[in-house]
């Protein structure tokens, strides 16, 4: 019984992966489509250019402009400014509808960009029924060993991508979300696969189903926001040097980086709370909420440099660029926890099941 | 302040600061947002190598056995702290700094933010057309009339307003993000507190109690037992807690890959008092549900077998009887211990070995378990005699100080070996009298511990999550509405500009929308 429902739920796992494939296809076809031509090529690629220099050219955006209400107060002192109108509302036409203008897209792209959208619908329902079969094959909340984390983090940050991708425009993005998402899903199923099986004692807690699940879906909001702060500095970069691109139909630049700080102001209380709730747990079932154990020690110095990013982007001096990058360096930090401290560290978490 | 300025001024060639200027200096540079920001990295970077070498805290024989791996790097990383890294001079130093930054930076701020909150909404600019959102309309009514509804629809809002002149309205929301940050902020420093309230005050200690024991809450009662530097360890509370019974069941039914013999379930059933003599209640303490006792938290953390063994002298006397525990040494609780028969004449006498759950002879000779469950018991042990406490020192009660022991030989000339499963006894050579093995026990492995600042850390750690929450999701926004006479009489031009900090995407909706409730108000359609 119990093998028979973990067989179901591997079979749903690969069928999700199978459909994801087809997905990255769509989306890869859809990005064909944005890269410009010939012709209408370089003129198209200046434009942007243009708005992405404004956007995002060296001083951070919104901190170089006029104070607000002039002597009646200090506006300089409680930091409410004024941005520059014009550049504002171009950029928040801009992000409305990505791409710019669907109408210039090729039709095949488009077909192939609606196609990639439903599937990855599909294929996060797929893996729901996956993590839903594994947790009935165990009788417990799915997320014991390394092998459910990946799906349990892979089905948060599809479901997320999907959820998001009613509210705006995010065929661009598609790929840079699906591929990581294929990849830590094949990683699962041949590296990190655990039979189906009951938990260790301290595991067995309902701190396990809030700490856990609460993390998981920090996680998958912070590899929305990396996925989208890496096309922002890609993007970015090579605006900067000139060089057209099919992310010259991406938002500009100042878009990117606003929605990425988005997600990672999402993200951050959740990590936050997975923080708290972890020495929570700590304290119940090891008799001290906090241990220094490798990943305790992990998951506090990735709560710092995430709490740096936020700090980076509020310094004045400091750019959007060099904050994003740290960004990224508190995303290392994540993988570093999940792929290699809980594997090779020695710690009282060593619950992978490797 | 003005003083400083004026003299540098007049000697622009000079800028010298002196001992004030530059504590201020410093001072400054202590407190500002890049210092933070720099501080904050070097902890994220400072606390990773605690998660590379082993923790003297944490596992102090890992941590010996590195050190002798290493004979070169080891001593030096031992010098630098890199085994004791959370309480190393150069990691406190780090916290430290941005304690002192953070309490510098909260500081004022909370001044200012308290000046802030106080004040009325600054005059409205003269041209709201130049603010990062606009908006316009013509509405059909007086001025007086419009400026009566904007008003009313921006507290409505939730805005706090005021009126400088007689042709505008200025309006501010959000001084609530100002205080959610300085909330988060305060909290982080509470949170610190509550950490070294619990190190300074706290304590915890480690027994061992088999089956049928009672263990009281003294100090001399403790295997292990670190108080902080202000716990008075004379003085604790003098509950007892006496173990009925300890279940333990293991993964028997799926066999696949790192789940056979897993552990699945831990309970201690015992009776606790508060005090001896107090009246008595049953309790069970499990894994993930200590018991909460006053003073202090009682955890199982650890569990085992003590056999119950008796020891005869050679005229059947018995000079030891007692279920002792035997340390597991991996997943099947192969476990290592010893009888120590301090009473034996003429010689005491030393037994050391193995207990095995479900025992097997592997093929090369060796004894192992291959079940952590109690399925075919056996004992594994050697015998010594001589005097088991050369110099009255302390010692492991696991393990035997052979330095003035000697080992028994078997007739053949080898160390005596015995094996014994339960209910059988053997018969020791040379007259030393016999032992029995009568029956497994097991024990509980009880970790009690007492941190009087947790409380503070948990409720410091909630405030920080709230202030950070409001923090980062509120809106602090400006918006004013001016009003000028419309060409044909009785009507209004009514103009609404807002200004946001930070990014505001949804500026320009607010402030359309607030245009809308006017003409609503107003009858304007
Ligand atoms: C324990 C160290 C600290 C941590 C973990 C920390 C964390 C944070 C976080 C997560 C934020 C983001 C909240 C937001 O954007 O509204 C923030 C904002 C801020 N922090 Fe800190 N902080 C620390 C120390 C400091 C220090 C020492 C200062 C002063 C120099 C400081 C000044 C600020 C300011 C001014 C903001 C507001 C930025 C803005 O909203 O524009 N922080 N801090």
């Amino acid at each position: 019984m119990t093998n028979q429902l973990a067989q179901y739920a591997n079979v749903s796992l690969y069928s999700a992966m199978a459909v994801f494939t087809l997905a990255m296809v769509g989306y890869a076809v859809y990005l064909a489509g944005l890269v410009p031509s010939r012709d209408r090529g370089p003129a198209r690629a200046r434009a942007g250019e243009l708005v992405g220099v404004g956007a995002a050219g060296g001083m951070p955006a919104g901190r170089h402009t006029v104070p607000a209400s002039g002597a009646a107060d200090g506006a300089t002192t409680d930091g409410v400014t004024a941005d520059a109108t014009t550049d504002d509302a171009a950029a928040t036409r801009e992000g409305g509808a990505a791409a710019t203008g669907d109408d210039a897209v090729p039709v095949r792209a488009r077909k192939a960009g609606g196609m990639a959208g439903s599937l990855t619908w599909l294929g996060a329902l797929l893996l729901v029924a996956s993590a839903t079969l594994r947790g009935l094959s165990v009788q417990r909340w799915p997320l014991g060993n390394m092998f459910e984390f990946a799906v349990m983090g892979s089905m948060f940050t599809v479901l997320a991508y999907c959820v998001w991708s009613t509210r705006r425009d995010l065929r661009w993005l598609g790929i840079f979300v699906i591929a990581p998402v294929l990849l830590v899903l094949g990683m699962a199923i041949t590296v990190w696969y655990t039979d189906a099986a009951e938990l260790l004692p301290s595991l067995r807690s309902y701190w396990l189903v809030i700490h856990v699940t609460v993390a998981t879906l920090s996680v998958a909001v912070f590899t929305l926001a990396c996925a989208l702060t890496a096309v922002y500095l890609t993007k970015d970069g090579l605006e900067r040097a000139g060089r057209p691109s099919f992310m010259d139909r991406f938002p500009t630049p100042r878009v990117l980086e606003r929605l990425a700080y988005g997600l990672h102001i999402v993200a951050f209380p959740l990590w936050t709370f997975t923080l708290i709730a972890g020495a929570i747990w700590a304290r119940q079932a090891w008799g001290s909420y906090w241990n220094w154990d490798p990943k305790e020690v992990w998951t506090f110095v990735i709560w710092v440099v995430y709490a740096a990013y936020l700090h980076a982007r509020a310094t004045s001096g400091w750019s959007r660029q060099a904050a994003s990058y740290i960004a990224l360096a508190g995303y290392l930090c994540i993988l570093i926890n999940y792929g290699v401290v809980n594997v090779f560290f020695v710690g009282q978490h060593s619950y992978s099941g490797l | 302040m003005a003083q400083a300025t004026r003299e540098r001024v007049t000697d622009p060639a000079q800028p010298r600061l002196g001992a004030k200027g530059w504590l201020r200096w410093t001072w400054r540079q202590l407190t500002s947002m890049r210092t933070a920001l720099f501080l904050l990295l070097l902890l994220a970077i400072g606390a990773v190598p605690g998660s590379i070498w082993p923790q003297r805290s944490i596992d102090a024989a890992r941590t010996a056995d590195y050190i002798a791996r290493h004979p070169t790097l080891g001593p030096w990383l031992d010098r630098f702290g890199f085994f004791e890294v959370y309480a190393s001079p150069w990691f406190a130093a780090i916290y430290l700094l941005l304690l002192i930054s953070l309490v510098g930076c909260v500081l004022p701020r909370s001044r200012q933010h308290w000046r802030a909150v106080r004040a009325a909404p600054p005059r409205a600019p003269a041209r709201l057309a130049r603010l990062q959102s606009h908006a316009e309309a013509t509405i059909d009514a007086p001025a007086d009339e419009v400026l009566h509804a904007a008003r009313e629809v921006l507290r409505s809002k939730r805005f706090r307003v005021h009126a400088h002149d007689d042709a505008s309205v200025s309006a501010e929301r959000g001084h609530l993000k100002e205080s959610g940050n300085l909330l988060f902020h305060v909290a982080l420093v509470f949170v610190i507190v509550g950490v070294a309230v619990g190190h300074l005050f706290g304590w915890k200690g480690d027994v061992i109690v088999p089956v049928g024991q009672t263990f009281a809450n003294t100090l001399s009662r403790y295997d292990t037992f670190s108080p902080g530097p202000w716990v008075d360890a004379e003085d604790l509370s003098p509950f007892t807690v006496h173990v009925d019974r300890l279940d333990a069941t293991f993964e028997e039914s799926v066999t696949g890959k790192g789940q056979f013999g897993q552990p699945r379930d831990f309970v201690a059933h015992v009776t606790t008092t508060s005090r001896p003599g107090a009246p008595a209640e049953r309790e069970t303490i499990r894994v993930n549900h200590p018991l909460e006792m006053k003073g202090a938290s009682v955890f199982l953390l650890g569990n085992g077998y003590a056999p119950v063994i008796t020891v005869r002298d050679a005229k059947g006397e018995v000079v030891y009887h007692d279920a002792t525990p035997f340390l597991a040494q991996d997943n099947n609780y192969k476990s290592v211990g010893a009888v120590k028969v301090a009473g034996a004449q003429p010689k005491q006498l030393g037994f050391f070995g193995l207990f095995l759950p479900t025992a097997v002879i592997t093929p090369d000779g060796g004894p192992s378990s291959v079940f952590p469950d109690a399925k075919r018991p056996a004992l594994a042990l050697g015998l010594y005699t001589g005097n088991l406490f050369p110099g009255g020192r302390p010692q492991s009660v696991f393990t035997l100080d052979t330095r003035e022991l000697t080992q028994v030989k078997a007739k053949d000339g080898q160390p005596l070996r015995i094996w014994l499963e339960p209910g059988q006894t053997v018969q020791l050579p040379s007259g030393l009298g016999s032992i029995t093995f009568d029956g497994v026990e097991r024990f509980a492995g009880l970790s009690i511990r007492s941190d009087p600042g947790k409380l503070l850390t948990l409720v410091s750690a909630l405030l920080a999550l709230a202030g950070l929450v409001a923090s980062l999701t509120i809106r602090r926004r400006r918006v004013f509405v001016r009003v000028s006479p419309a060409a044909d009489p009785g009507r209004t031009v009514v103009s609404v500009g807002g200004l946001a900090k930070d990014d505001d995407d949804t500026l320009g909706e607010a402030v359309e929308d607030v245009l809308t409730a006017l003409r609503h108000r107003t009858g304007t359609t």
